[in-house]
């Protein structure tokens, strides 16, 4: 068998590493109530273990986003954060004030919603724009020869 | 460079050494940035914004507005990434196909 990176213990550690990576990529961006993270933190981690895989196994990672996804996710990710803002708008409150949103919580409660909702847009938009930058500069390389 | 120029410039550095001079000591509990709405954010925030974190309490609610302005400038920022280096690959030659 011919590995993609040249190397089976990059292989072999990156398939390792990245599920974990993920997985606490989700913790921080969700555990950014109680504890130091949040969307910017926590969407870097998720670019960079989506990096690491296509470091280690280029073109032959077949799942990830290609660079047009990529650039929806940022997109998304941003429009979710006004989105969220516009929703409060609509429902009579400040732009931004999440406790006009009708959910069937306290204010304090509909407030920490918000708060994750466009927590996890911030972490799209950052994960979308890093991967972006990278894949951008994989294709200038190519371009190199 | 001219001598209006480095007077200029003499000048300013002079007035930021001096406002340097007289603003209060790293970490003053008595200083008006530590006066004004801080002592609320610390004894409001958990209760208003159910984030025990207090750093997300004002990132994310109190300043929502600037967490919003800052994710727009990565965007922006990497929107421009694509532009100046995916733009390279629109080239004359290519019928304006990337």
């Amino acid at each position: 068998m011919k590995w993609p990176s040249g190397s089976a213990v990059i292989e072999a550690a990156s398939r390792l590493l990245v599920p974990f990576m993920l997985l606490f990529a989700t913790y921080v961006v969700v555990h950014g109530h109680d504890s130091p993270g949040g969307g910017f933190q926590g969407g870097v981690l998720f670019a960079a273990a989506l990096i690491l895989m296509k470091l280690a196994s280029g073109t032959a990672v077949e799942w990830g986003p290609d660079p047009r996804r990529a650039l929806i996710y940022a997109c998304a990710g941003a429009a979710i954060f006004a989105g969220i803002g516009f929703l409060s708008l609509l429902f009579s409150g400040n732009y931004l004030d999440y406790s006009a949103i009708p959910l069937p919580l306290e204010p304090a409660h509909r407030r920490a919603a918000g708060t994750l909702g466009i927590e996890i847009g911030v972490a799209l938009a950052v994960a979308g724009v890093l991967l972006l930058v990278f894949e951008t500069l994989v294709a200038w390389g190519e371009d190199e020869g | 460079m001219n001598g209006t120029a480095i007077i200029l410039m003499v000048v300013a550095a002079g007035i930021l050494f001096r406002a340097a001079a007289v603003l209060p000591p790293f970490g003053d509990p008595t200083a008006p940035a530590a006066t004004h709405v801080s002592p609320r954010y610390i004894e409001h925030g958990a209760d208003e914004t159910g984030a025990p974190n207090l750093v997300t309490a004002v990132l994310a609610d109190y300043r929502g507005y600037d967490t919003l302005g800052e994710t727009v400038v990565i965007f922006t920022a990497g929107l421009a990434c694509l532009l100046i280096l995916g733009a390279r690959r629109v080239g004359p030659g290519s019928g304006g196909k990337p």
